[in-house]
């Protein structure tokens, strides 16, 4: 065989194996999307499910999800940024970095689970928070924190050397020189990053199914007070989220109609976690542009 | 020590060590004043290295430690209680690869002197006018101030570079091939700014080519090996240098 030929049966494997990723992402959002689209409609994604009879929806696991999310992203991002920034700025290559950097690696690798357990005996046992939002966002934020530190760390490092060393001939600190130099630098792959790391959490289920639990109580979406038990925003409170549910529906599920909730309610986590890609990148576009002042993409 | 031996800037006994390779060895050196200096010499031989050393940009390299002393106005740079952030004030920098900050033009050279404690407008808007015109660019970029530097061209970026080290007015200038990367309409435009420059400040010039050292600078020094073999008038260094090493090298025997 010819360098020729072998070049064109390479390029020929090359490019099927392309395609072959393309038709299974193109395929799983076809079914999906196809089993779950007609359950979806406003009464669907705002009312409460059922706990026996047919017609639920999964308004509080919607809900749920968000605020969720949202607490996690809280505690998350500033101990990301502050490891990311101080793996990437301050530390010095050694044994200690090295050591941080193996931690930070084993506990991206850990299988969401054992997180989901260990949130189990110390969130919810040992500290006594229960089953309840707060218990779920804490395991989150440990199953995300890695991750988020690694997104600041390479957002930070993407940034050209010359850039810092500009700001120090300039007789800026150090602190200056990350703030609001690399820092407006980096922010657009940082916001990217940060958008598609909260993609993985709120399509979570493993790591919350011990911690925030699998059921929501009655909420009155008028009381906007987070120490009543049943307002929305109380951090106190068990929370079934979207990916609970989907899991839970079908494991035990004893609605009639549990397969088409489950399917209508995979098919809301799918275009979410889609939408999150999309916004991620067209937000981190936006901001570089308004941060550059520039017109165009470098 | 003596007094006597301290240059008013300039080195003494500066080496440089990256792990236990000493890249710049017992440099003694002044640098005098409203003059341009060039470092000469082949690829490796140091002179960008002790450069960076004089405004303590090698501080930041891990492996990098520089011993000896680097004087100015009878103050150790070298020594570790001298604050390396407040020196760079005074000893500013440009590189080979313009690194405009991912601002507007403004901004660019407004940030040093705010940093600095500039608050007012109308000071900001002045030292942003008066270091653009020191460097040649105010013509050419007054009526888009608040574009992005990013969208000037490689030259103008270059220029831009000089004018941000210019705005916090320092007393000296380190330009590490700042004209390499450039066309030669750019770098006939910064050779002009050098020459233009030295008229306030102290100029250290590293540069690969042999001629332009000899059009801007007063005085050249030849490294090699990370030793310096020879320094003395860009002119006498030229044409009639005292060491056969020089004089291979400008005749352009090796390097």
């Amino acid at each position: 065989m010819n360098a020729k030929t072998a070049d064109k049966l390479a390029t020929g494997i090359i490019v099927f194996f392309a395609v072959l990723i393309v038709a299974i992402l193109a395929g799983l959002l076809g079914i999906i999307l196809f089993r779950g689209i007609a359950q979806i409609d406003w009464h669907f994604l705002t009312s409460p499910s059922q706990n026996m009879k047919a017609g639920g929806g999964i308004g509080p696991q919607l809900f749920n999800s968000l605020f969720l999310l949202v607490l996690t992203m809280i505690i998350t991002i500033p101990i990301g940024l502050g490891g990311g920034i101080y793996m990437a700025e301050y530390a010095r290559e050694g044994k200690i970095t090295a050591f941080i950097r193996l931690v930070v690696e084993v506990l991206s690798s850990f299988p969401s689970i054992v997180v989901g357990l260990f949130g189990l005996l110390l969130f919810v046992n040992t500290f006594d928070l229960g089953y309840s939002l707060l218990s779920g966002a804490i395991a989150l934020a440990i199953f995300n924190l890695p991750l988020m530190v690694r997104i600041t760390e390479q957002s930070f490092r993407a940034v050209p050397r010359e850039q810092k060393e500009a700001g120090l001939a300039l007789g800026l600190s150090k602190w200056k020189i990350i703030t609001s130099i690399l820092l407006p630098v980096a922010l657009p792959s940082l916001i990217t990053g940060t958008i598609l790391a909260a993609g993985r959490v709120f399509g979570e289920a493993a790591a919350l199914l011990f911690t925030s639990g699998m059921t929501t109580p009655p909420l009155d979406f008028t009381d906007w007070n987070p120490l009543h038990p049943r307002s929305p925003i109380n951090p106190l409170r068990p929370a079934e989220t979207l990916a609970v549910h989907i899991w839970k529906l079908n494991s035990e599920g004893v609605v009639p109609d549990a397969k088409q909730v489950a399917a209508g309610a995979s098919a809301v986590l799918v275009i979410m976690v889609l939408l999150f890609n999309l916004v991620a990148r067209w937000f981190g576009r936006f901001v570089y542009r308004k941060i550059t002042a520039s017109k165009r993409m470098e | 020590m003596q007094t006597s031996t301290q240059p008013r800037f300039g080195t003494e006994e500066l080496s440089v060590f990256y792990g236990t390779n000493e890249a710049v060895k017992k440099i003694n050196m002044e640098f005098p004043e409203k003059s341009v200096t060039a470092l000469i010499g082949p690829s490796g031989c140091g002179k960008s290295t002790f450069l960076r050393s004089l405004n303590r940009m090698n501080d930041e390299i891990a492996s990098a430690r520089v011993a000896g002393r680097i004087w100015m106005d009878g103050q150790d740079l070298n020594d570790k209680n001298t604050d390396a952030v407040t020196l760079r004030q005074k000893i500013g920098m440009v590189w080979q690869r313009p690194n405009p900050f991912y601002k507007s033009i403004y901004e660019n050279i407004a940030f040093g002197p705010r940093y600095h404690g500039t608050r007012g407008k109308k000071q900001l808007d002045e030292i942003v006018e008066q270091s653009l015109r020191r460097a040649a660019l105010w013509d050419e970029v007054k009526d888009r101030l608040k574009e992005s530097a990013l969208s000037l061209s490689g030259g103008q970026q270059q220029r831009l570079c000089i004018a941000r080290a210019l705005s916090v007015s320092p007393q000296i200038l380190l330009l590490d091939e700042p004209a390499s990367a450039l066309d030669p309409v750019s770098t006939g435009k910064v050779e002009e700014l050098i020459i233009e420059l030295k008229k306030d400040l102290r100029i250290v010039i590293v540069t690969h080519n042999m001629q332009q050292a000899a059009r801007v600078s007063d005085s050249t020094a030849y490294f090699y090996l990370g030793n310096l073999i020879e320094h003395d008038d860009t002119t006498k260094l030229f044409s009639n240098p005292s060491n056969q090493m020089t004089q291979e090298y400008i005749m352009g025997r090796f390097g």
